[in-house]
């Protein structure tokens, strides 16, 4: 990391700009013609700024373009500048800004190449630079991939560093005193008489002098926000109930629509009878939208009440409409013509597999819903002139195009706020709410249109995390695990993702093998290979991607062969491991917990270790088999993502990941049965509740090469922790999600 | 046309007897508080008070309620912040946060009930109000601190 080390504003392109009365910082695009490195003594071409930091004559604003969608990085965006800045992190207005490439995040560039997140060979570092190179050129402005710190953990302290410094530049004018004397405390410039000028009085001098060219970024020892136990900017108004979520908005004139769109995803409507629904109260229009209808209304119940009341004659999809299907299809895909590719291949496991004594095991795990609790909507406003949209989103500038689209405006017409989201879990990263929004407010043009997902249809359109499956064999001897094969189907994720996002994406899918090839063991012989099962339902991310299902497949078999092996499962782990930094985190996690082998009286404890996202995971789970099912007691978990920026934001998005993964992985799955998913609300597909959440002991430890993000890295390892919680406390091996099929819990 | 008290208003709303408490306190009073997360009294998104109970706001029907006294969370502090808003505020429970109202009432009415609620109380209680985001443990704890904040006074 690059910590005390001097940037050049030039670097990530900074510049600043005169914004009424004040100034802006943030990173400049230039014409494409006038892209530095410009020719000597050339004047800088005109750009246009895109601020992280505006100082305007009354108030600090800092943009935070990551989209929060629950994970706090407004407040870690914020943290990130008020550091260098030198304010308080109450000080500032946060807003999201407007979609724009300039805040491009090249810090997911690590998830497009096909290298470990370990591997930091020149080769590695070069694609991944390439790939970072690509993110920027596209303007791609995406929250996900567990980037966003990444991404913006030197950006926006520089942002922060070059405002204080042009700040500090402006008073040091104004008083005739040398900048080195000067000091920065809570959004003030200090004199050397104790004198403070507030930045916000410095505004309109900073704006007239160029931006400070060379800062070097403080030591994280001199850090006094990041790191330390800091309240998340939203924390207020989310225990008020201040907080206005997409759901809340409102606009004068505005009605509500509520939608039906075929369950059979991305197939027609061939016919609709709407008269009852139109004689319901409150009830004033129905409206052809893509593939179903809208009811408009003056309140919301009246609206989803009459758009249940529709009937609607629905074409018939091109996936196989029953989940048997589904699964016929996924078993099917374990031949030559559907595999991807072979990622790794060590030692000789043809010849290893040959002999007696081969374990062999299938795994499963099914379509899963994302289903955050604030159900999908938009606000749309469409006129002649333009549009503007109220939506939280994970893709700003997709969202713009797509409406743009619709409605024929050209894009730059086309405004869009981002909200604060009611959780996403990769649902925000898709459009089903964007389009129909779009196209009912297109045909009510004047009158302000809030679309809303009743629950029920937000279960039917969304689009499932993948149907995946393994074929996995093994040689596990006295004392050692000799060699494991792990053959892994999914429904691609990527192709299915990317190519509703109008970016298709060739190859083999990146994310099938996740979960399984980062793995650090060394296995003398192995072998890692992925087949795509295609033409079953649109999939999409879902927390943590591919490591969800893959993270469970490859650390249930591990602990099967060193079960096999007679080994201990936490210290063959450890034994096994290649990688200091990953060994460090296996050993936190034991150390938490004091291991002590078999704990006997009903009671288990499971070790999982996966790498995600980058982020190497530890966790043991520990249950009790009760006379009344299963119950999970404590959870431990070891994480390294380098320095901790905001520690009980950390806590929480580890302990709610955790959460995430065991209830899934315990009570939820989403099955197909006439071409549309048959659970549509809670009680189906509940995650978990309260009276089943373990105590969850989470640390933090910083011995990783590169700092990384923790939202998605807690999911994959939870699940075969608790598989193999069960199989130390009962001797019964669960190798399908979700498990309550299989064993009752508590 | 039906009355009724709301946060200590009286409010009158002219809407289908049908209609739940939740959507006349959504869109037709404009108190956003109160969330639409279910329907169908799976998640507990939308727990106000009527007459000093929790009750979820997605299965009362406006056409009972005339006469009632609801509260929301725009109205539990009356003014300032309840113990237990505190309490989630020092305890960094909200993630999304969408949950969050509802699970604050319903603490507050388990409070109300049981001024020193065990874990075991707790988890029966607070059993109805899903939260997606997965902040049990920080539920749990800022309950206690409720609690043992409101013993205090
Ligand atoms: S909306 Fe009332 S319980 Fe879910
Ligand atoms: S904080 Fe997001 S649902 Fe509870």
């Amino acid at each position: 990391m690059k910590d005390g080390m001097t940037f050049s504003r030039r670097a990530f392109l900074f510049g600043s700009a005169a914004v009424a009365g004040g100034v802006a910082f943030g990173p400049a695009v230039f014409a494409q013609d006038m892209a530095p490195p410009l020719p000597q003594g050339a004047a800088p071409p005109a750009a246009t700024i895109n601020p992280w930091v505006v100082i305007g004559p009354e108030r600090i604003t800092v943009v935070t373009p990551h989209a929060d969608v629950g994970q706090g990085v407004a407040s870690v965006q914020a943290a990130l500048i008020a550091e260098e800045l030198d304010i308080d992190l109450d000080q500032p207005d946060v807003s999201f800004g407007p979609p724009d490439p300039a805040y491009a995040n090249t810090g997911l560039a690590g998830e497009f190449v096909p290298f470990e997140a370990y591997d930091l060979s020149p080769e590695a570092e070069a694609a991944r630079k390439q790939a970072a190179d690509w993110i920027a050129s596209q303007g791609m402005q995406m929250t996900g991939g567990s980037s966003t710190v990444p991404d913006s953990y030197d950006k926006l302290r520089l942002a922060g560093a070059v405002a204080r410094e042009t700040v500090k530049a402006a008073a040091a004018k104004r008083s005739g005193m040398a900048v080195a004397d000067l000091t920065t405390e809570a959004g003030q410039v200090v004199l050397p008489d104790g004198t403070r000028i507030p930045y916000t009085e410095l505004a309109a001098e900073a704006a007239a002098i160029p931006p400070v060219e060379n800062v070097a970024l403080r030591d994280p020892s001199e850090w006094r926000i990041l790191g330390k136990p800091m309240q998340r900017v939203d924390v207020e108004a989310k225990a008020t109930g201040a907080m206005k979520f997409g759901l809340d908005l409102t606009l004068d004139g505005m009605v509500y629509a509520a939608l039906r769109v075929n369950p059979y995803k991305g197939a027609g409507l061939n016919g609709y009878d709407a008269a009852e629904a139109l004689a319901m109260p409150g009830v004033s229009s129905v409206v052809e939208v893509t593939n179903g209808i809208a009811v408009i209304a003056s309140n919301s119940w009246y609206a989803m009440r009459a758009a249940e009341a529709v009937k609607c004659d629905w074409a018939q999809g091109d996936y196989p409409p029953d989940q048997s299907e589904h699964w016929a299809v996924m078993e099917a895909s374990f031949a030559d013509e559907h595999r991807e590719k072979i990622w790794r291949d060590e030692g000789d496991v043809d010849t290893a597999l040959a002999g007696d004594g081969v374990i062999e095991a299938e795994y499963r795990a099914p379509y899963l819903a994302h289903q955050p609790l604030e159900p999908l909507s938009a606000l749309v406003l469409v006129t002649d002139e333009g549009a503007e949209i109220w939506v939280g989103h994970q893709i700003p500038n997709a969202v713009q195009g797509m409406v743009a689209q619709i409605t024929g405006h050209p894009v730059e017409k086309v405004v869009f706020h981002n909200l604060y989201s009611g959780g996403s879990f990769g649902h925000r990263l898709e459009f089903e709410n964007i389009r129909p929004a779009a196209e009912v407010a297109n045909k009510m043009r004047g009158t302000p249109v809030k679309l809303i997902f009743s629950r029920e249809e937000d279960f039917l359109q969304d689009f499932p995390r993948q149907l995946s499956m393994a074929r996995l064999r093994g040689v596990a001897r006295e004392g050692t695990i000799e060699a494991a094969e792990f053959l892994i189907s999914s429904t691609p994720v990527m192709a299915s993702q990317m190519g509703r996002l109008g970016m298709p994406v060739e190859g083999p899918d990146a994310q099938t093998p996740m979960g399984v090839r980062p793995m650090s063991y060394g296995i003398p012989n192995l072998r890692v290979s992925t087949y795509a099962a295609t033409g079953l339902s649109p999939v999409s991310s879902w927390r943590s991607v591919g490591a969800s299902t893959g993270g469970f497949f490859s650390e249930s078999f591990i602990d099967e062969l060193i079960h096999a092996a007679g080994l201990d499962p936490l210290q063959a782990r450890i034994d096994m491991c290649k990688i200091d930094y990953h060994r460090k985190v296996i050993e936190a996690a034991g150390e938490m917990c004091g291991w002590q082998g078999p704990l006997g009286d009903g009671k288990g404890r499971g070790v999982a270790f996966v790498e995600s996202f980058g982020v190497p995971v530890c966790e043991v789970v520990e249950v009790t088999a009760t006379e009344n099912g299963i119950r999970l007691d404590n959870v431990w978990v070891a994480a390294d993502v380098g320095p901790v920026l905001d520690p009980v934001n950390f806590q929480n998005l580890v302990q709610g990941g955790v959460v995430w993964a065991l209830g899934h992985a315990m009570n939820c799955e989403l099955t197909y049965a006439g071409g549309q998913v048959q659970q549509t609300n809670y009680q189906a597909h509940e995650g978990m509740r309260i009276h089943q959440c373990p105590a969850i002991e989470v640390r933090g430890l910083a011995n990783g090469p590169k700092i990384r993000g923790i939202g998605e890295p807690p999911v994959p390892p939870a699940a075969p922790a608790l598989a193999n919680a069960i199989f130390a406390a009962t001797g019964q091996r669960i190798r399908e999600m979700p498990f309550n099929r299989f064993i009752d819990f508590v | 046309m039906i009355e009724l008290s709301v946060n200590g208003e009286t409010r009158q709303v002219d809407v289908e007897p049908d209609m739940p408490l939740l959507w006349v306190l959504r869109d037709e009073l404009g108190i956003t508080g109160p969330k639409y997360g279910c329907g169908v009294a799976q998640c507990g998104a939308c727990t106000v008070h009527v007459d000093g109970m929790a009750v979820r706001a997605c299965q009362a029907r406006i056409g009972d309620l005339a006469g009632a006294e609801v509260l929301t969370i725009e109205g539990l502090g009356a003014g300032t912040l309840h113990a237990v808003q505190q309490a989630w505020i020092d305890h960094q429970v909200p993630q999304c946060g969408y949950c969050q109202t509802g699970q604050i009432m319903q603490a507050a009415a388990l409070l109300d009930m049981n001024p020193a609620p065990t874990d075991e109380d707790i988890n029966k209680t607070m059993a109805g109000n899903l939260c997606r985001c997965g902040t049990y443990v920080r539920i749990r704890e800022a309950i206690h601190a409720a609690a043992a904040k409101m013993a205090e006074n």
